[in-house]
């Protein structure tokens, strides 16, 4: 089951192949390397040895690779990327259970729907830019002491729990039909404010995707969020918004948080139906 | 005159709060942080964050017990009048974060829901599930964007802070940053700069933290001039869960939910834990300590589990140190709804189901007291001056500290839900006292110093960061001298401490130090180059780690998470209550010397070639005055009457 290297007797390895790329427009290739098995070990602690180690499977000094990661929890959304052919975070990714998969090798890719940065790490800025679209925020006045919030019942604050713990991971994303790939390049003599621009525009005009919607759900039901679910409910049937989204449903499957997505999707869909008749009946 | 700026490193709770609220006061903030904000270690707290609430009031709480309940906690290293001023906004804190949405957990009326955490005997903490500091974080994160989105706030998400860029009357005027996309180095004017960058897990190794806390920000600030206070108080954390990339959190709010921590009485008992009887379980902590029985504080509660493994030989399994955690006696849908945050990591990683299993755990490097030193204003009243530019101000003007890496609320202990109220605290607080600074700024603002200032300072980081990229792959490899940095560290300052030990880890230190300046460099790329980042942060952590281990060196004493088993105060042996009364007179003698001598804050300056020179500052304890920290030993109590005793001697008319 496990390869028997030549130079290390009863120590059992696995392989993983990782999709590389060195930069932006650069091609992709597959590098494989040679991890001893330890127990426990799961996506994270394999390239932390992979670095560690600084070799490929065939003994050649490589460039160690890239990838992003921060809280090893799965509470930070950092370090998703697409393990064994399925999207999820590389921490929670338990390499025993990768192993069952197939016993001989762990298969490692970056995103397919985030420009590639180098390696595993892709740029998902857009997600970002979505969340400001979509007014991902409960408008306050002021900062300054003005009493408690709006008392809840239990029932609205598990809901809107449920929905709050979205990390803006991006595995809804890469799993959407509807969610297409934005890359693009700098022009010649673009500075960093044009590019961005540019950029921002593009990211407005295509598909917003399950995470944003679901937001949007959550900041109009909150007591002061829905103050503004008339201007969240117009980006909501903007362009890229939720007209695009063909029900796949896959959203739903590969959330790691179970955020019921499906069910935040059908009622935002209710409401920008409530919102089209409303501005029809009162033009 | 030009618009002022203010530069904020770190985007956790701390950042987030100094720059929403900066950006309120119609300051300009450029945010630096070497993750997506979002993705700040903030996200990792769980159980809650502590105020006197409507319920606890009526139990006879007060802001004030909250004050008195941190200092005790903390061992009273803590200046009081800081701790003071933030228990009293702690209560409006919460308010401010229900009002901007955190979805706090609910009573069937729908006020806000509280729990008990450790070090209190009062259920002050609220929460939302056991993922409060995300939430909060995410709460704080929205109203950043919403300032980002009218220009206030512009965010260099993925830069990495290289240094502050002092003037020559040693004022800060700016800070260099690194794009670690791009690498592009660049210089930044700024009127401000607030230093929010969190703890430094990573120089030990494997810790509860995130993999940002590297502590590199804070220690370019320190070799930049800044003092470094209490470096030594490290916590280590009752109960997490080992693992070989990270040693994950079990939050406190698993006791605060009833939880109770046990080993069998017979060493290393075969059987299931489900299947030893009560009689048969050692519950170490409720038996110690009966009044405050599993929420004893944090550093208490680690002593014991470490000696019931390490001493009694009592561990659950003999290859790897650990003791039960146990909730299975809790309703399943109360822990789903009370903790399900946790229990699901637990169950992820662990592939155990903790509701029905009791899971397994161990101390772990948790949180750093200790940090840069900063200034505070004393009010008439005992709390702070808020205006005041002093609050929050290291002994470089124009830089500020805020939230873990400050050294100012929790003294030689943290209590647990303490730290997300402190970071929210200091961040809401630093602000109105830049608006005064800027204001009035000495020598004009940032952008009308001579532009070879930031020129000089970028081209010095420029150079650095070409030498490292210049490097041969032929060599050492950084990652695993990390680990042995790691493995150091842990051995030698974490929760049993020794001199010749601490003396042996700082030459290992030096060794180490060397061998990393000379480290490989593996990648040569100047593209997302995270080779470099990480050499350069392994570089900045070793005169940390200088700075704690000699710090712990040089203090004798124990007191809260430092802890010298040769200087402990020795316990009350005798039966006949005569000898037990003298016992007790000879230990509050002692406990008296030592306060005098040593109840001072460390503070470390860089010297030449990052060894750290030691001093020592008088803390204010103005307002509570010390007192023996025993949580209601099991025999302690004759002690307590001894003290008591004394106090009223003192107060009594002559």
């Amino acid at each position: 089951m496990m390869n028997q290297p030549s130079n290390v007797q009863n120590q059992r390895t696995f392989d993983v192949v990782i999709l590389r790329q060195d930069g932006p427009g650069r091609p992709s290739y597959w590098e494989r390397f040679r991890v001893p098995y330890e127990p426990d070990m799961n996506g994270i602690s394999v390239l932390q040895r992979i670095a560690a180690l600084g070799r490929n499977a065939e003994g050649k000094r490589v460039a160690p690779v890239v990838w992003d990661c921060n809280c090893l929890e799965e509470v930070c959304g950092a370090c998703t990327m697409v393990v064994n052919g399925r999207v999820r975070q590389a921490c929670t990714a338990l390499v025993d259970r990768l192993l069952e998969d197939d016993p001989r090798q762990i298969e490692l890719r970056p995103m397919g729907k985030f420009p590639v940065i180098r390696d595993l790490i892709v740029d998902r800025t857009r997600m970002f830019e979505t969340l400001k679209k979509v007014q991902a925020w409960v408008p306050v006045d002021s900062y300054l002491h003005m009493g408690p919030g709006p008392r809840q019942s239990q029932e609205n604050q598990q809901l809107a729990y449920v929905l709050s713990k979205c990390m803006t991971c991006g595995c809804c994303l890469e799993a959407c039909p509807q969610y297409l790939k934005i890359e693009l390049t700098r022009k010649e003599g673009e500075d960093d404010a044009a590019f961005a621009a540019r950029e921002k525009e593009a990211f407005n005009r295509s598909f917003m995707g399950a995470a944003a919607i679901s937001q949007i759900d959550l900041f109009n039901r909150h007591p002061t969020g829905m103050m503004n679910a008339v201007e969240r409910l117009d980006a909501l049937i903007a362009e890229g918004g939720i007209q695009v989204c063909g029900n796949a449903q896959n959203c739903v499957r590969v959330c790691p948080k179970d955020i019921p997505l499906t069910t935040s999707i059908a009622r935002a869909g209710r409401a920008a139906t409530f919102h089209v008749l409303k501005q029809w009946l009162d033009r | 005159m030009a618009r002022s700026r203010v530069a904020v490193v770190g985007g956790g709770l701390a950042g987030l709060a100094a720059t929403m609220k900066l950006a309120e006061l119609g300051i300009d903030v450029d945010l630096f942080s070497l993750t997506p904000v979002k993705r700040s270690h903030s996200c990792c707290a769980q159980g809650g964050i502590n105020s006197v609430n409507n319920l606890t009031r009526q139990l006879g709480d007060s802001e004030w017990k909250h004050f008195d309940d941190t200092v005790y906690g903390g061992d009273f290293l803590a200046h009081q009048p800081p701790v003071k001023e933030m228990s009293e906004w702690a209560p409006k804190i919460i308010d401010l974060m229900d009002r901007l949405g955190v979805t706090f957990n609910r009573t069937p009326e729908g006020f806000r829901d509280q729990r008990r955490f450790g070090g209190t005997l009062f259920s002050r903490t609220a929460y939302a599930g056991a993922t409060t500091g995300q939430q909060l974080l995410y709460a704080l994160d929205e109203q950043v964007r919403r300032w980002e989105v009218t220009g206030h706030v512009t965010k260099y998400e993925f830069w990495d802070y290289l240094g502050p860029i002092l003037d020559g009357s040693g004022r800060c005027r700016g800070c260099v940053a690194q794009d670690i996309v791009g690498m592009e180095v660049r210089a930044f004017p700024a009127d401000a700069l607030v230093i929010a960058s969190g703890g430094m897990g990573l120089l030990y190794g494997r810790s509860t933290m995130s993999m940002v806390c590297t502590g590199s920000a804070a220690s370019r600030t320190y070799q930049a001039g800044a003092r470094y206070g209490n470096g030594e108080f490290v916590q280590v954390h009752p109960t997490a869960v080992p693992g070989a990339d990270k040693l994950r959190l079990m939050s406190e709010s698993a006791r605060g939910e009833g939880g109770r921590i046990w080993v069998p009485r017979t060493p290393q008992d075969p059987r299931p834990p489900q299947e030893i009887p009560e009689s048969e379980r050692f519950y170490f902590l409720e038996e110690r300590y009966p009044k405050y029985g599993n929420l004893v504080p944090r550093d208490i509660a680690t002593r014991e589990i470490f000696n019931v493994c390490t001493r009694d030989g009592l561990s659950v399994e003999k290859e790897r140190f650990c003791v039960y955690l146990d909730v299975t006696h809790i309703p399943r849908e109360e822990l789903d709804l009370k903790l399900g945050g946790i229990l699901e990591i637990y169950e992820k990683f662990q592939g155990v189901d903790p509701r029905a299993v009791p899971m397994k755990i161990f101390p772990a490097v948790h949180y750093s007291m200790g940090g840069l030193w900063c200034d505070y204003a004393r009010s008439a009243l005992g709390g702070i001056e808020v205006g005041s530019p002093r609050n929050q101000q290291t002994n470089i003007p124009g830089i500020f500290a805020i939230g873990e890496v400050d050294y100012q609320f929790h003294g030689a202990n943290r209590l647990g839900a303490n730290s997300l109220v402190a970071c929210i605290f200091s961040g809401l607080t630093v602000a109105p006292g830049i608006a005064t600074v800027l204001a009035n700024l000495p020598g004009g603002t940032a952008a009308e110093q001579p532009v070879s200032l930031f020129e000089d300072a970028h081209r010095r980081h420029q150079a650095a960061y070409a030498e490292l990229l210049s490097r041969s792959p032929e060599g050492e490899n950084p990652y695993l001298l990390h680990e042995e940095l790691g493995k150091v560290m842990t051995r030698a300052a974490t929760v049993v401490r020794h001199n010749d030990d601490l003396e042996r880890a700082y030459e290992e230190v030096l060794a180490l130090e060397e061998r990393a300046a000379r480290a490989a460099i593996s990648d040569q790329s100047n593209w997302t180059n995270q080779n470099v980042v990480f050499a350069r942060a392994l570089l900045d952590m070793f005169p940390l780690a200088k700075l704690i281990l000699k710090g712990a060196r040089a203090r004798d004493e124990c007191r809260g998470a430092h802890y010298k088993p040769e200087c402990a105060l020795p316990p009350i042996t005798a039966a006949d209550p005569a000898e037990r009364r003298r016992q007790a007179e000879d230990w509050c003698d002692r406990f008296e010397e030592n306060n005098h001598r040593w109840l001072k804050s460390t503070i470390a300056t860089c010297g030449e070639k990052g060894e750290p020179q030691l001093s020592y500052e008088e803390v204010d304890t103005s307002l509570i005055p010390p007192r023996p920290r025993l949580y209601g030993l099991a025999g302690g109590d004759v002690i307590e009457e001894v003290w008591r005793g004394r106090q009223e001697g003192v107060g009594a008319p002559r």
